[in-house]
């Protein structure tokens, strides 16, 4: 075994109220990506903000190449050879590749104070073709996909000189294809000995692309492995120290059901074509499909937010074809958005507050609201969703992304559902949370309500649906029976790389 | 073709062409200016006269020269309120020095600039040390500026500076106004800083991502600091213009002024978010406001209803602008 490139030496750090890391001890080596796992909270954010220099360990040191160091800043870090992907990127949007390159480092030119861009871009294009991406330097980052965009960053790493790349949930925005090519340039990077932190919270991605997986909960080092020593449901024990069930047995359709929900020929513009489908009472409907494939763009057709051009849909008795969110909402049909801190919930207002948004007109008398009646509202469904905070009276920002989706779902329980659409309910939320979310949908399903699910995880469409519809290019493609579906088979139908048969 | 292809370096050609979507983007405001200039000059013979526009020149040099200073705040995702009352300190404390205190023109519109340079120094270091928005710090000083303006000139005109201070607002250099040059010259340099140096690159570092340019090493602090010390400083050379112009040092010199700089870079392309502009955008937008007040007034349409029709096509030329960046984006 080669020596480590650096050696986490029984870090601890607290903040008022909470440990947060308590003596981690574990090693880094060159040539090899290494999983950092954990749940939300679990310390992950806290040990890389002190491999970045953005907080000093309050016992145990870090010793990088043999030496100990003491990193005062994002900066130093970078000086030593540590660089930081973050979750969301870390590029100047306007300015071009080059310039987001060598910000903050601008080789000089002949008069005082400027830049030498000639060969500020020589360099840049080097360093973008040293990672295999041939695109213009002179290009704004803005207008290259998200994925080159990645790509931008890890070549600003590596014209640091960086011996270590720490990737933040690197493909929480990328598609399956571009996260394919990250990977690439991951093993690249690898083989030519740098070493690589991958933090993700899709354990599928961990298996394909870690060699080793270290797994804190609660502050503290609980596992340090090969990841071929580990299985799936191993890994997740070993985050939640608990079981969780990742899967569900899917159910059959109650017999003789009539539909919740029917979708009729909708259609808006080239974005929808033609999508007929019909949702039953107790069911979990699952939909998948590629970034872009309309998944998002049909839910939002159904509520009214952007409103569909033709086509119907028929709910509570009747045909409709809604205009406006509120005649949805009306109509007992809940949204919760993929965005949830920007469409889904306000931030800066309370929990209380958040959950009774869509039933104000009903805890009013005279205009006027009765806080005590919705304090108490929100605080039964605090309980009942187990969302957990202080107090109702907690701003929903301060929240963990699990008990914020709660608080989504909860505003809309009030309104009695019919029909509980959720866009990508578990992105970026953490496994503990995960499963509660993937178990309150089924207890509503358990009280009759029809559930449309859209999920760019295939393990999450496989092992919580009834059934699966995929989409391609604004239109229904396949639907699948998650008994007998593989990955690959729903793979196949998103990206049209077989005609699809049937299987219902 | 030939000719081009000889006469141009392939360098050359690729910075051209590099160049051409950008003048398309910002082409239309030039459009609306041209466009502008076209309708006066059929309506009225007096517009397209060359003393009728170096007049309309002589009259926006002042507001390019301030908004020069407003852009490079902008840049970085600031503001710079208090620029108006910045220009009426640096033309009564100039004034002042030069009447009532008998210093020498030339110091005393030193004194001047220097006072500017400090009051931007010190919103600098209000937004940079005390943290506090940018709105707030420069809406602070601008009320508090005023105030000292008001106490200096017990507030009553100073007058009486002498001719070669009021050169700067009046005389020519050749055929155009020593103002007009000066704010040639405040442009070009701003080019040079914003396409050239640096300070340049790290203002639309800072305004595209503040945390990011930190990340990146970016002295945020100090690069902050700097631009409002450059508007201070561009914001009294405007005051020393317009009180040149005047002849007399004005207490209310330059009430609403800060509000014609942010029109005129907004107008010209520069985002109110930060990361987007160019040292050019204040000149097409305070040419555009000083093109349309200057036809109006040739057509005698009255002062009041003349507001109306500017809040208009304000509103229309950046209206015609974002639809272009939208059809823009969707090719």
């Amino acid at each position: 075994m080669q020596a480590p490139l650096l050696q986490i030496d029984g870090i601890s750090k607290a903040f008022p109220g909470v440990q947060a890391l308590k003596a981690v001890r574990f090693d880094v080596y060159p040539g090899q990506i290494l999983a950092l796992i954990g749940e939300n909270g679990a310390g992950k954010s806290t040990l890389m903000k002190i491999l970045n220099g953005v907080y000093q360990p309050d016992d145990g040191q870090l010793v990088w190449e043999g030496q100990p160091v003491t990193i005062h800043s994002p900066h130093e870090a970078q000086m030593l050879g540590i660089s930081m992907i973050h979750q969301e990127l870390a590029l100047i949007p306007y300015l071009d590749a080059g310039k987001n390159i060598y910000l903050g480092r601008e080789p000089r030119g002949r008069l005082p104070g400027t830049i030498d861009w000639r060969r500020l871009y020589a360099d840049a294009e080097a360093q973008l073709a040293r990672i295999g991406l041939r695109i213009d330097p002179r290009a704004a980052v803005n207008t290259l996909p998200i994925a080159q965009q990645q790509m931008v960053e890890v070549a600003k790493a590596l014209s640091l000189n960086a011996k270590l790349i720490i990737m933040d949930e690197p493909t929480s925005s990328l598609t399956d294809r571009e996260t394919e090519l990250l990977f690439a340039q991951m093993r690249a990077l690898r083989d030519a000995g740098v070493a690589v932190i991958f933090i993700s919270h899709r354990l599928d991605e961990v298996f394909t692309i870690c060699d080793r997986v270290v797994v804190l909960r609660d502050g503290a080092l609980v596992g340090d492995q090969p990841i071929s020593a580990l299985d799936h449901d191993q890994v997740i024990r070993l985050m939640v120290g608990r079981e969780v069930h990742t899967r569900f047995e899917p159910r059959p359709r109650r017999e003789g059901s009539e539909p919740v929900m029917r979708v009729q020929h909708l259609s808006r513009g080239s974005v929808l074509r033609d999508i007929s489908f019909d949702l039953y009472p107790g069911e979990i409907l699952g939909i998948a499909g590629l970034v872009g494939a309309g998944r998002t763009e049909l839910v939002r057709a159904i509520f009214g937010a952007d409103p569909a051009t033709h086509g119907q849909v028929w709910i509570g008795g009747r045909w409709v074809r809604f205009s406006h969110p509120d005649q949805a909402i009306r109509n007992n049909i809940g949204l919760v958005p993929e965005d949830r801190k920007g469409q889904g919930l306000f931030l800066s207002m309370t929990v209380a507050t958040n959950i009774i948004m869509t039933l104000l007109w009903r805890l009013a008398t005279l205009g006027l609201i009765r806080w005590e009646k919705a304090t108490q509202m929100a605080t039964e469904y605090r309980q009942r969703l187990d969302i957990r905070t202080p107090s109702v009276h907690q701003r929903v920002g301060r929240l963990s992304g699990g008990n914020q989706q709660k608080v989504v779902i909860a505003k809309w329980l009030t309104r009695k559902p019919r029909v509980l659409i959720l866009d990508e309910p578990t992105r970026g939320i953490d496994v503990g949370a995960k499963a509660e979310i993937h178990n309150l949908m089924r207890e509503l399903t358990d009280a009759g309500i029809g559930v449309i699910m859209i999920s760019s995880e295939l393990p999450e469409i496989l092992g919580v649906s009834d059934r699966i519809l995929v989409m391609r290019g604004g239109q229904l493609v396949g639907e699948f029976d998650p008994r007998t579906a593989t990955q690959d088979q729903i793979i196949r139908a998103a990206t049209g790389a077989a005609e699809v048969v049937n299987e219902l | 073709m030939n000719a081009l292809t000889t006469t141009l370096k392939p360098t050359q050609l690729r910075g051209l062409a590099r160049l051409l979507p950008t003048l398309l983007r910002r082409g239309t405001v030039f459009l609306v200016l041209v466009g502008l200039g076209i309708f006066f000059a059929s309506r009225t013979e007096r517009f397209f006269v060359g003393d009728n526009l170096v007049n309309i020149l002589a009259q926006n040099a002042a507001i390019v020269v301030v908004a020069t200073g407003m852009t490079l705040v902008m840049l970085q995702g600031g503001i710079d309120l208090s620029v108006g009352s910045v220009a009426a300190l640096a033309g009564a404390i100039s004034a002042g020095l030069i009447v009532r205190d008998k210093w020498p023109v030339e110091l005393g519109i030193v004194a001047g600039l220097a006072v500017g340079l400090t009051v931007g120094t010190v919103n600098g270091s209000l937004v940079v040390f005390g943290k506090l928005p940018p709105f707030v710090a420069t809406l602070a000083s601008m009320t508090a500026v005023r105030g000292l303006v008001l106490v200096y000139t017990a507030g009553r005109p100073i007058s009486g500076m002498g001719e070669s201070y009021t050169f700067w607002g009046r005389g020519f250099i050749g055929p155009l106004p020593a103002s007009v040059i000066v704010a040639a010259v405040v442009v070009m340099i701003a080019l040079f800083i914003l396409t050239r140096t640096r300070f340049g690159l790290h203002l639309y570092a800072i305004g595209g991502g503040e945390e990011t340019s930190r990340l990146a090493g970016v002295p945020v602090g100090r690069v902050k600091i700097q631009a409002y010390a450059v508007s201070g400083l561009l914001a009294a050379l405007g005051g020393i213009l317009l009180t040149a112009r005047l002849f007399s040092a004005q207490p209310q010199l330059g009430v609403g002024l800060e509000l014609d700089a942010i029109a005129a870079s907004v107008l010209g392309g520069v985002s109110l978010f930060g990361g987007l502009g160019n040292a050019f955008s204040p000149v097409f937008g305070a040419l555009l406001v000083g093109t349309l007040r200057n036809g109006l007034g040739l057509l005698q349409v009255p002062s009041y209803p003349q507001q109306i029709i500017q809040g208009v096509v304000l509103v229309s030329a950046v209206a015609v602008d974002m639809l272009a960046k939208r059809l823009e984006r969707r090719k």
